[in-house]
């Protein structure tokens, strides 16, 4: 095989990766908040009375869930340059990655949403709040609960899928593996490392967020 | 005296560090009914799982028409290879308190299963005992309906056509109506009563006290691990000689 | 700005390319769905019963292709590959990664059904006799394929959009061939969408497909 492992190479640029990393934590960060809201809105407009509202939000979260990511990525970076909206890179990948995980939220908050006690909302306007007050104030915070378990996954495969910044160049984990791998032709050790690292953030997060799960469970 | 069809012999039974059969001996007769009652706990769910090796068992023996079930005593002692075990259960046939039917086949195909993989017979013969069993339980006009079109009931006595099809030496019932709505449990009952008075060699842990004072020739109360009374059901309902088996009988209200 | 009659035109010169990129698309998902589906058998019966050092060393192997992303199993594919001497095409390689990241995914999905199953299932096949390979296949190889079906028939359209990935190591599939054409005329938006629809179509059919087979095996209440 005459291939022998060297670590030395990688290890000099072991903060270009971690930088990488970061990176890609904080687009996964800002795009699943920004998703929230999109997927909340659009959970809410699954199950409201007007059949408009419902349409469209269904037809969103259809039309992205069967779209690659990739081909989503470079659509708003490419093509939005088209309508004349000049956009850098890391906000076209920020956009992208929150109108995707705002597909997939919209399920996971609907699924919370329908799992809700029917009485809830009644309970709420009988003691004499507006439909709003009682969406805020009650609703949500119990929904919230719900959703967590399926929220952290998804934020998970959130941030596995900023990986594909690098697909246009984004200085994240990817960009800088693949770099690093063109420069030294350290094939095995670049890429163990990448993917550890990878693993690593993921169980990491894993744990953190079955942690905060738990602090913020509704004592039973 | 005829050689007992099931002799239990001084079984003991540990779940992880805790005992939970103290060495219980029985012996059944062909044609025997034998009813075991007791509170949860006692053991008597477990004592019936272990004839048939659902449980095992870390001391004493178990025997079925002289042959040893699940392990042979040697010494050493030693468990019996896992086709020998399969064939020894096909020798019993036990009725679960779930029923356990498999769903994603006919009432008919439930009880074939066992005729054709098992004991291997042609598709034709087995069909044919299939549907002379359900018939016998009452449900011919069913054979082709699956367990979820069927009421809890019905699937009971596919279930208990599909162990007693396979011609066992013995029959075993677990709780076979607890999980039943109460206006299904006597078209079950009616069922094992006809069975009992066919001939056939039954053991049953039952909770409805009435029917085993019925139908049983004997009746053993277990506590606690270990077989505290035995004998017929005359004498266990109306003059029960231990204290325990009084303070049963009175909070079962019998 | 947007200027369909243009698009029209550009792609019936394309429409050869198109088709190719297509049928390489449907060819490399098809390979790594069936693939991986089979390693995934493989995978899902060791982990709910396998001996506890073969559960151990698959449970790894799934924990790590799972937090890997796939586009990071995609490049390491092409570049270790080679790197270490076996020189496969990029084909190859990337169909090697689409593999494994599918075999993970039904290996799971596997062990959750089978786990799902009563365990009265198993004690009644028993019961009766049966031995633990007759009771795997009659009675819980059944019930646990028909419920894997929804979550494999997701896989399937994961599989899909994931092939999408080999664009960038220099598969000739369909978003690659898409890009070609964009660098030709530029027309970012049109065919961007165009493929996404192309994409969607697809992903659309197997779920139908998914739904139609669902039916069909369903046991009747």
């Amino acid at each position: 095989m005459g291939y022998t492992l060297n670590f030395g190479a990688v290890w000099r640029d072991f903060d270009l990766l971690l930088s990488g990393l970061a990176l890609g934590l904080g687009l996964a960060i800002v795009s699943i908040l920004i998703g929230c809201v999109i997927g909340l809105a659009a959970a809410f407009a699954t199950i409201s009375n007007r059949v408009w509202l419902r349409r469209i939000a269904g037809a969103y979260v259809t039309a992205i869930r069967n779209t690659p990511i990739l081909v989503l990525i470079l659509f708003t970076y490419f093509a939005l340059p088209q309508l004349g909206v000049r956009i850098g890179k890391i906000e076209s990948f920020i956009l992208t990655l929150a109108v995707y995980a705002g597909a997939y939220l919209t399920e996971v908050f609907r699924g919370a949403l329908l799992a809700l006690p029917g009485g809830l909302r009644e309970a709420g306007l009988a003691i004499g709040l507006t439909e709003r007050q009682t969406k805020i104030w009650i609703i949500i915070p119990v929904m919230w609960r719900n959703a967590l378990p399926a929220l952290s996954n998804n934020f998970i495969s959130l941030f596995k899928d900023t990986s594909l910044a690098a697909a246009i160049a984004v200085p994240e984990l990817t960009f800088y593996a693949r770099q690093i791998n063109v420069n030294t032709f350290r094939v095995v050790e670049t890429w163990l490392i990448a993917s550890l690292l990878y693993v690593a953030a993921c169980y990491i997060i894993a744990f953190g967020l079955r942690q905060v799960e738990r602090r913020l469970a509704i004592p039973r | 005296m005829a050689q007992p069809v099931l002799k239990i012999e001084n079984l003991h039974k540990k779940f992880k560090e805790v005992e939970v059969l103290k060495g219980v001996d029985l012996s059944l007769q062909t044609g025997d009914v034998v009813s075991i009652i007791g509170s949860s706990g006692s053991g008597k769910t477990t004592l019936l799982r272990c004839v048939n090796l659902l449980e095992e068992f870390h001391e004493g023996r178990i025997l079925i028409e002289d042959d040893e079930v699940g392990y042979l005593s040697g010494p050493p002692r030693r468990r019996r290879k896992e086709a020998e075990i399969a064939r020894q259960r096909a020798m019993t046939g036990m009725v679960f308190q779930q029923f356990n039917l498999f769903p994603h086949m006919s009432a008919l195909r439930n009880v074939t299963l066992g005729l054709t993989k098992v004991k291997k017979l042609p598709l034709d013969e087995a069909v044919a005992i299939a549907e002379k069993w359900l018939a016998r339980v009452g449900l011919s006009d069913r054979r082709d309906h699956y367990p979820g079109q069927l009421s809890g009931g019905q699937q009971q006595r596919v279930a208990i056509a599909r162990a007693v099809a396979m011609n066992p030496k013995v029959m075993l019932f677990d709780e076979v109506t607890s999980a039943l709505d109460p206006e299904l449990v006597n078209e079950v009952l009616n069922v094992v009563k006809g069975l009992a008075d066919d001939g056939m060699t039954m053991l049953l842990v039952t909770h409805e006290m009435k029917f085993a004072f019925e139908v049983s020739d004997r009746v053993v109360f277990m506590n606690q691990g270990r077989i505290e009374e035995e004998g017929p059901p005359e004498e266990l309902f109306r003059a029960p000689k231990s204290q325990r088996l009084a303070e049963f009988l009175k909070n079962a209200k019998f | 700005m947007l200027d369909l009659a243009r698009f029209a035109t550009e792609l019936w010169i394309a429409r050869w390319a198109v088709a190719q990129g297509l049928g390489m698309t449907i060819l490399i998902s098809t390979l790594a769905i069936v693939l991986g589906s089979l390693l995934g058998i493989g995978i899902g019966l060791v982990l709910v019963y396998g001996g506890w050092i073969a559960r151990f060393i698959v449970r790894l192997y799934v924990d790590f292709v799972r937090g890997t992303p796939v586009f990071v199993l995609v490049l390491a594919s092409f570049y270790l590959l080679s790197g270490i001497g076996i020189q496969l095409t990029a084909f190859q390689a990337g169909l090697f990664a689409l593999t494994i990241f599918c075999s993970t995914h039904v290996g799971e999905n596997l062990r959750g059904s089978l786990l799902s199953l009563p365990r009265g299932q198993m004690e009644a096949g028993k019961a009766i006799g049966l031995t633990f390979p007759q009771v795997f296949a009659y009675i819980l190889a059944p019930q646990a394929l028909r419920q894997a079906l929804p979550a494999w028939v997701n896989t399937a359209t994961e599989m899909v959009k994931a092939s999408t990935l080999l664009s960038i190591i220099g598969v000739v599939e369909l978003l690659l061939v898409t890009r070609e054409i964009i660098s030709r005329n530029f027309l970012s938006l049109e065919f961007y969408f165009f493929a996404g629809l192309l994409y969607f179509l697809i992903d659309y059919a197997i779920e139908r497909a998914g739904k139609f087979v669902e039916r069909r095996v369903a046991l009747p209440t």
